[in-house]
């Protein structure tokens, strides 16, 4: 019995498994969003140093760029990478602090999530109002 | 015998603190870019490439990349070494993740040079 039990770990679970349905304490969906968010913004980097380019290459290529970054669809996409990053900065500086030992017990790294969660959307609404509204 | 697994862990500090050290050198930057952007609020194409184009600003540009490519390096093989297990499969992801990265460091130094 306890043989076959041992044999199901390690158990992984799907993303919406780990977000939604167990009830997993908020430093917990802080680190897997960490994941997401890093994982998400390497997969636009080719697009991102696209427009990157096209942005600081030519007068042309600038107008090409205002105008594909104009379009609504764009816009949330930007909104998306601007929380990604914002995100996975701001639960990153917490991890290098949980490595240097500071915030490390239960109470303080559950504030400590919270203020990663209030700021970065914060900071995610004030960018996104202040450069694509 | 030896277990050790080519594309497995490297057993050592080496990755983990230079995951630590590209973050600091990105969020660094970042703050430093930020603060560039809201002084100059750079309205046309013109501010906006003379920000790139000055060569302080296009060094750290291009160390900013860097730490992030090598970052993304190591963040993405911990990945695969997370989700994917056959060490064949493996090593192909690793070997496409590094070309890849490779390739985006020429390119954004391709993309700031010219400027
Ligand atoms: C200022 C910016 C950044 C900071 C402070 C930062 C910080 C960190 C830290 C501390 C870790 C280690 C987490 C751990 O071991 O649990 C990490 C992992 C990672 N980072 Fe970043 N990072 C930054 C930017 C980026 C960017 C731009 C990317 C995009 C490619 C990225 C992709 C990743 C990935 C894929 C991981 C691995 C995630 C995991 O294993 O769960 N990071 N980051």
């Amino acid at each position: 019995m306890s043989e076959m039990r041992i044999r199901k770990r390690p158990k992984y679970l799907d993303f919406y498994s780990i977000m939604f349905s167990i009830k997993l304490p908020l430093p917990g969906k802080l680190s897997i969003l960490h994941r997401v968010s890093g994982v998400g913004i390497f997969l636009l980097l080719a697009p991102l140093l696209w427009l990157f380019q096209a942005s600081v290459t030519s007068p042309e290529s600038f107008a090409w760029f205002a105008r594909i970054a104009a379009h609504p669809c764009m816009k949330l996409l930007f909104a998306g990478i601007i929380w990604a990053f914002l995100h996975h900065f701001c639960a990153g500086i917490r991890f290098l602090f949980l490595d240097l030992g500071v915030g490390v017990d239960l109470a303080a790294a559950r504030r400590s999530a919270v203020i990663v969660f209030v700021v970065s959307l914060a900071l995610t609404a004030l960018i996104c109002w202040r450069v694509l509204l | 015998m030896n277990n050790r697994i080519v594309v497995g862990a490297h057993y050592g500090l080496k990755d983990w603190l230079a995951q630590r050290a590209t973050a600091a050198v990105m969020s660094f930057y970042s703050v430093f870019i930020v603060a560039i952007l809201l002084v100059l609020k750079p309205a046309d194409f013109e501010i906006w490439r003379s920000i790139f184009a000055n060569g302080p600003v296009k060094f750290f540009t291009f160390l900013f990349a860097l730490s992030l490519f090598y970052h993304a390096w190591i963040g993405i093989r911990d990945l695969w070494m997370d989700y994917v297990k056959p060490v064949s499969v493996r090593l192909t992801l690793h070997v496409l993740t590094i070309l890849l990265l490779a390739g985006y460091s020429g390119w954004i130094a391709a993309i700031l040079w010219r400027l």
